[in-house]
């Protein structure tokens, strides 16, 4: 599905993301194919995802603790924070986390209730890809994806705050 | 006063596109009822009673003349002529119109103004002393520090969705003017023996269902890593705080779970890793903000006839003795327009009266008004030879109730009158309360009392730091009124008690006239009210309440 989007835009995306059913167990895929496992998964299985064929990638819930990645996140090329609601903000701080306390420097991305209001904050805090939400529209106008020109804080894209570069060139 | 540099006013220009975008996508079916609420209340918009109200931030309660003529302009144009002071420090327009809501927003941006955050599971306006810059009794001007906890908590990236409303408050004086122990974050700046500004920072403090008063969890924090130190706790509570439940979400119930060391302690962890980093602040960029913020041209002091017209007009020496206070700066005092008139719902101002406060903050003082958390204005720098005449036109404006401090002096919510969470209505309780007590005499051998109501649990009226409260609760459908007693604000902010069952309202006045006859039959001398509560207990006006009612 076309719903993956990066700095390259919207585009297809051969990651398979795998949720487990209400008793825990994944859904079945083919060894060749590129998963996106559980974190708790990950860490009761990482040897067998390891050998496989395809690659395997993490995402981690919205309560994850993202220290439990810290020693293995040189391994992952893709790692994915989950928002079971737009209005569950803990994925942003772990993204931080991830990013600029265990430097972090695969793809990281986010899925579940995604949809373009949040991408620019997502990015801010260190996000590149995004899975939009199925049946939201993709955000075809650039303004809608980067609403603000400018922000106050100190982020992951941006460390120094407004006020540093602000006063700084006067 | 702040003023926006062309960054500044670029992120407010650039939220009211985004919000109108927002706005026309719901009405064209792109969001949900669901998907809109979020993104409409974090820019102060709420679906009420009779119609959708916004919420206009009035960052830490300071005012430019022509943003309250702009407020003035909203208020005609798209309002029904009147706006509403709130408990913090904010204006409530009552009866906009959703698809005028980008268009309000756009006029508000043209004076440097938004309703960015005044709503939503996010950090709100800063609150801070309504006498700032102006008081004796200040060690650190808090207003620069609220300008840079403005920017900070302005569109934060990390924080937009906290688990539930996130409030900070600021004081830098001796007396705690902003009742900052009652907040999510309390700050309060002084200098250390050295010499250097920090903050002692509570945390945990609120109203609402769940009454608390803070615990300080850090005695002296250096000012220049306040923002490290604001990432730290608002990142701790982002991750931890409960979500499950919306009425354990607010931060006071992680401080609790936690411990409040314990919390602390975390916190610290946290900060290790952010403390001294980009974020941290310098003289020079303190100074920056500070300059904005200098003092304005004062004159000489000179009183003018005013001893003399105090000797001869009682009712004038009445008001400046009750609705002015000295500055530190000679020969001007701040000059308190009291909302809070009878037969007018407190915090009530026509457009009309806005524009006549303009007026005269240009014509007496230097075109500034503040809000007061207690839901007066504040006309600061009126040089004392003008209070005569100021205070003539106070009057014909109906500003000069000469009633600040009183017991009619009334803070109160909108209510059931306006507000869709509210169990019963607020507004005509407060006028039957003030048309009880309308003798000027009997009020002032009262004393200083502060009755504070809200018509729901969530205290927007502040009940429990009333020195008396009451609360509207429903029974059955019906309109009921719990009395609290001995809550107050300030350094010793304390929670009232409950004294028994609720009344119904037809009874509210004779129940708060037989508490206040318990008051003055067993005062001492020179006792304040609170004190006496304090000193008897709530017993003994329980038992004369209750033989009373029951």
């Amino acid at each position: 599905m076309r719903n993956i989007i990066d700095r390259g835009g919207v585009r297809d995306d051969g990651w398979l993301l795998l949720r487990p059913d209400d008793a825990g167990a994944l859904p079945p895929y083919a060894d060749d194919a590129d998963v996106i496992v559980p974190l708790t998964h990950w860490i009761a299985e990482r040897g067998r995802f390891a050998s496989r064929l395809g690659r395997t990638a993490v995402w981690l819930g919205a309560d994850a603790d993202p220290a439990a990645l810290q020693t293995e996140l040189n391994l992952l090329t893709l790692v994915a924070i989950d928002f079971p609601s737009f209005t569950d903000g803990r994925g942003y701080s772990s993204a931080r986390l991830l990013r600029e306390r265990y430097n972090y420097a695969g793809e990281l991305r986010a899925i579940g209730d995604v949809w373009h209001d949040q991408l620019q904050a997502l990015w801010l805090v260190g996000f590149d890809s995004f899975e939009i939400k199925s049946g939201k529209p993709l955000p075809t106008n650039a303004n809608l994806v980067r609403p603000f020109s400018e922000h106050y804080q100190s982020s992951f894209r941006q460390p120094q705050p407004l006020f540093r570069r602000r006063i700084n060139v006067r | 006063m702040y003023q926006y540099d062309e960054i500044d006013q670029r992120i407010v220009d650039e939220r009211v596109a985004q919000f109108r975008d927002q706005t026309e996508r719901f009405l064209a079916g792109g969001l949900s009822e669901d998907e809109f609420r979020p993104l409409r209340l974090m820019n102060g918009l709420y679906v009420q009673r009779h119609s959708p109200m916004l919420r206009v931030a009035i960052p830490y309660g300071m005012l430019a003349a022509r943003q309250l003529r702009k407020l003035a302009e909203i208020a005609r144009r798209f309002d029904r002529g009147y706006g509403h002071f709130t408990t913090r420090q904010n204006m409530q327009f009552n009866w906009v119109r959703l698809e005028q809501v980008p268009d309000i927003l756009a006029e508000l941006a043209t004076v440097q103004m938004h309703a960015i955050q005044t709503s939503g599971n996010c950090v709100r306006n800063t609150t801070t002393d309504a006498f700032a810059g102006l008081a004796a009794d200040e060690a650190v001007d808090p207003r620069p520090w609220c300008e840079i906890i403005r920017q900070w908590s302005t569109l934060h990236p990390e924080f937009a969705f906290l688990p539930r409303k996130f409030k900070i408050a600021v004081s830098g004086s001796a007396e705690d003017r902003a009742a900052t122990l009652v907040h999510d974050i309390g700050l309060t700046a002084y200098r250390s023996p050295a010499g250097e500004v920090g903050f002692q920072v509570a945390i945990g403090g609120g109203l609402g269902r769940t009454p608390i008063v803070g615990d300080v969890i850090k005695p002296f924090l250096p000012a220049r890593h306040l923002l490290t130190y604001l990432d730290a706790v608002l990142r701790i509570y982002n991750r931890f705080g409960r979500r499950d439940n919306k009425y354990k979400a607010r931060i006071k119930i992680l401080v609790k779970a936690m411990t409040p060391e314990g919390f602390a302690a975390k916190v610290e962890d946290e900060w290790l890793h952010l403390k001294d980093g980009p974020s941290t602040l310098t003289d020079a960029h303190v100074r920056h903000y500070a300059d904005f913020f200098t003092a304005p041209a004062y004159g000489a002091a000179d009183a003018g006839e005013l001893a003399a017209r105090r000797a001869e007009d009682r009712a004038f020496d009445r008001w400046v003795e009750r609705n002015t206070r000295a500055q530190r700066q000679a020969g001007y005092r701040s000059v308190i327009l009291s909302l809070k008139k009878t037969g007018v719902p407190p915090g009530d101002i026509t457009a009309e009266q806005m524009e006549a406060v303009a007026d005269w903050s240009e014509r007496f003082a230097f075109g500034e008004v503040r809000v007061a958390h207690e839901q007066n204005l504040i006309l600061p720098d009126v040089p004392e030879r003008d209070l005569y005449a100021v205070w003539q036109l106070a009057r014909a404006q109906g500003f000069a109730t000469p009633n600040i401090g009183l017991l009619t002096d009334i803070i109160c919510c909108p209510g059931g009158d306006f507000c869709a969470l509210a169990n019963a209505k607020s507004i005509p309780v407060a006028e039957a309360i003030q048309r009880r007590f309308e003798d000027l005499d009997y009020l002032y051998d009262l004393g200083h009392i502060q009755l504070n109501m809200s018509g729901c649990m969530n205290a927007c009226g502040h009940h429990h730091i009333g020195n008396i409260g009451i609360l509207g609760v429903d029974k059955n459908g019906e309109e009921w009124y719990q009395i609290l007693l001995g809550g107050s604000q300030g350094n010793q902010a304390a929670i009232g008690k409950v004294i028994g069952p609720s009344f119904a309202r037809a009874v509210i006045p004779d129940v708060i006239e037989q508490i206040l006859q318990v008051f003055i039959e067993r005062r001492l001398p020179d006792e304040s009210f609170l004190d006496a509560v304090r000193r008897l207990g709530i017993d003994p006006f329980k038992e004369q309440v209750y033989a009373q009612h029951h």
